[in-house]
């Protein structure tokens, strides 16, 4: 018996345990019709990102069949430089030929939504994951340390909590060209060095006085071993928690930034918005009369950001048994 | 608790320091001056700008004019600012903050009211369909993209319906010839509220003591109302309603958006925690005693849960300003968000730093006070 169990490689092993965990895992999120309906806003949102090369190409064999030349000069599909020639007047409201309309400088606001999408994404993600490997390696750390290294960052956080992280970038946007990744990266170290190693920190103490951690100890293992082997697997699911939620943050922070005009990115949700609300659409009656202008780019930030936050929370029902039910 | 309050005192304080030169050092570091603006313009001859260098104080080297900030600070001397010339900035962040305040002490009080009563019905109501569709118009709001809701706003309720002002803090037309400031009337509003929050409290102490639940609510409304009676005849009797009205109907969309936006963060905390709650013995006790149902989901389980509600509270009203510079831009506000904005693309330096240290300062006291709170309401807490 004993002999056929070690034959089995252990790679094979953790994968079955890793799958057991996962189906469980799933089945409790399935109960979760929120969370669910967050995954599926995802997963739409992915696909519709990953679609954008092919609606310039079904547009042109649609629309611009006879007029090849036109095309290649207008490029009237593209997200920055396009221009429609052949509508008499910029902004056009929505048609067959430009699904949302155009924006103000003959854009089609369709494929300037579509082109942001992934970019939308990786700046979430980003900044998300560089949140929560800060946080979970400075909580880990500070929680197994102590002393010196624990005040040092708790003193850290608190100053880095003091700053309004709002106001603070754009202050750095007066000196740091904020292109897309520096900003994921800048909100990212933000959160990271910020309230989300309280939490990790005091997740990790919860750990650190398990009996494991002092047999790890007794048997020899080193300081980083033990953080990274057997603390750090233990924070996890709550660190992939606060990882989703952070999401939502970064992508809200970009559209805020993007919307008052402060951050160097080229095209992003909030851009349309702010294109709108600087050539003078969004004041008074206008708001209504061109609801295309600032609805549909809206509308996809808030989708977005409520699909990561509400995945967020069935994940936390999930990792924190307090908040499971009876 | 002594002790525990001297040492988070001189923590704060040391903490302020570091975070007043972190924060000049950061604004000293932005490329270009205020002075910039000058170079373009050639009736400004070389001495004039010479000499302009010298009374705006650029012509010290940076060190020197750090220590000369951090020595007008210890006596809460913010400097002078640069784009409302004279002008302290003490001076313009006193004018602002009440107007600020304002907005979002009112805001945050309704929506904790509102957060605190729905969920505590919701937790209550677990996984039923009130539950699903509170949590799910709950986070919506809390993650919509804030000018949007804004916009949308603005356009429902001042255009279509046409019943609100769009933006703005006052109808100037309607101010054009009266003897006193707005801002004089504002005041005037804040300690009116002031004084009504005051009395709502010492009303809602006072009651307690009755024997009777029909006693205790007659002198509740009774007096609120008599109350809201006495100001509103105050305020025709001085013949400053109109203006006092224009501010108000300036207020309410603002507010209106900023509770929308935030009711799903107290809702959440409150949910959660009461689900926590829910699960006590305690609560099985008085099911089984035959309580009614709302008696036991409003005196047993909402009280015990209330405690990081309140905390909470203390700890976003901190974040007032940083929150504001979205809402105040939108609405056209003039609070501190909208300074600090103007102070950015203007290059005004020490109203910037002074607004972020004021922020700073903000946010210490009020993380101190809720310590203090928290440490008062749960007995088992003690420092």
């Amino acid at each position: 018996m004993i002999e056929a169990a070690i034959k089995e490689p252990i790679w094979k092993i953790r994968l079955k345990l890793w799958l057991r965990s996962f189906r469980t895992g799933w089945e409790l999120f399935r109960e979760r019709r929120l969370a669910v309906f967050g995954l599926g806003v995802i997963i739409f949102f992915a696909v519709f990102g990953l679609l954008y090369p092919l609606y310039p190409t079904v547009m042109k064999n649609i629309f611009w069949k006879d007029d090849p030349f036109g095309y290649a000069t207008f490029a009237p599909y593209d997200p920055i430089i396009g221009f429609d020639p052949d509508i008499m007047s910029h902004p056009s409201p929505p048609s067959l030929r430009h699904p949302l309309g155009t924006d103000p400088l003959g854009r089609d606001i369709l494929s300037m939504i579509m082109y942001s999408t992934p970019r939308e994404f990786v700046l979430g993600i980003t900044a998300a994951l560089i949140t929560v490997v800060i946080g979970t390696i400075i909580g880990a750390s500070c929680a197994y340390y102590g002393g010196v290294i624990d005040t040092f960052f708790m003193r850290l956080a608190d100053i880095v909590m003091l700053f309004p992280s709002l106001a603070l970038l754009m202050v750095l946007s007066a000196f740091i060209d904020l292109t897309l990744f520096r900003l994921a990266v800048i909100i990212g170290m933000l959160s990271g060095f910020g309230s989300i190693t309280l939490v990790l920190k005091a997740q990790a103490l919860t750990v650190k006085v398990r009996p494991f951690i002092e047999a790890a100890k007794s048997t020899g293992a080193s300081d980083a071993y033990i953080i990274f082997k057997h603390i750090i697997p233990n924070i996890l699911p709550l660190s992939f928690l606060y990882m989703m939620l952070n999401v939502t943050g970064a992508i809200f922070t970009e559209a805020t930034l993007s919307f008052l005009g402060l951050a160097n990115i080229r095209m992003s949700w909030g851009v349309v918005i702010q294109m709108a609300e600087s050539s003078g659409y969004l004041m008074g009656a206008s708001i209504g009369t061109y609801w295309w202008l600032w609805l549909p780019a809206g509308a996809c930030i808030t989708l977005l950001c409520s699909a990561f936050y509400f995945l967020g929370r069935g994940l936390e029902e999930i990792v924190n048994p307090r908040l499971r039910k009876r | 608790m002594l002790k525990f309050l001297g040492k988070r005192v001189f923590q704060i304080v040391i903490l302020l320091f570091i975070y007043v030169t972190i924060v000049f050092w950061l604004l000293e570091a932005m490329p270009g001056s205020f002075l910039d603006k000058y170079l373009m313009n050639p009736k400004i001859t070389p001495e004039i700008r010479e000499n302009l260098k010298r009374q705006f104080g650029f012509d010290k080297p940076v060190f020197t004019r750090y220590l000369y900030y951090m020595k007008n600070f210890l006596v809460l001397d913010l400097g002078v600012s640069f784009s409302y010339f004279p002008r302290k900035v003490t001076s313009i962040i006193s004018e602002r903050l009440p107007r600020t305040v304002f907005l979002f002490v009112t805001s945050t009080l309704v929506s904790y009211a509102f957060g605190y009563n729905l969920g505590k019905r919701s937790a209550w109501k677990r996984g039923k369909i009130v539950d699903q569709l509170t949590t799910f118009t709950g986070i919506v709001f809390w993650t919509i993209f804030l000018p949007l809701l804004a916009i949308f706003n603005i356009w429902l309720f001042g255009v279509i319906l046409g019943i609100l002002p769009l933006n703005q803090f006052i109808e100037p037309n309607l101010w054009r010839h009266v003897s006193f400031s707005a801002q004089d009337v504002f005041l005037k509003l804040l300690l009116n509220a002031f004084v009504f929050l005051v009395v709502f409290l010492a009303v809602l102490i006072i009651s307690k003591n009755f024997k009777t639940l029909i006693a205790k609510r007659t002198l509740l409304y009774s007096t609120l109302i008599s109350f809201v009676f006495v100001s509103i005849l105050t305020w025709i009797l001085s013949g400053r309603a109109v203006y006092a009205w224009d501010i108000i109907r300036h207020m309410v969309l603002p507010v209106f958006t900023l509770t929308l936006y935030s009711f799903a963060g107290s809702m959440l905390v409150m949910r959660d925690t009461m689900l926590d709650v829910i699960r006590e013995d305690y609560i099985t006790t008085a099911k089984a005693k035959g309580l009614p149902d709302k008696v036991v989901r409003d005196k047993h389980a909402a009280r015990n849960a209330l405690l990081p509600l309140m905390t909470n509270f203390v700890i976003s009203l901190g974040f007032t300003i940083g929150g504001g510079i979205i809402t105040e831009t939108m609405f056209s506000w003039p609070g501190l968000g909208r300074a600090y904005l103007e102070a950015l693309s203007q290059q005004d330096t020490p109203l910037l730093i002074g607004l972020l240290v004021f922020t700073g300062i903000f946010v210490l006291i009020a993380h101190l006070v809720a310590d203090v709170l928290y440490a008062f309401l749960d007995p088992r807490i003690r420092y």
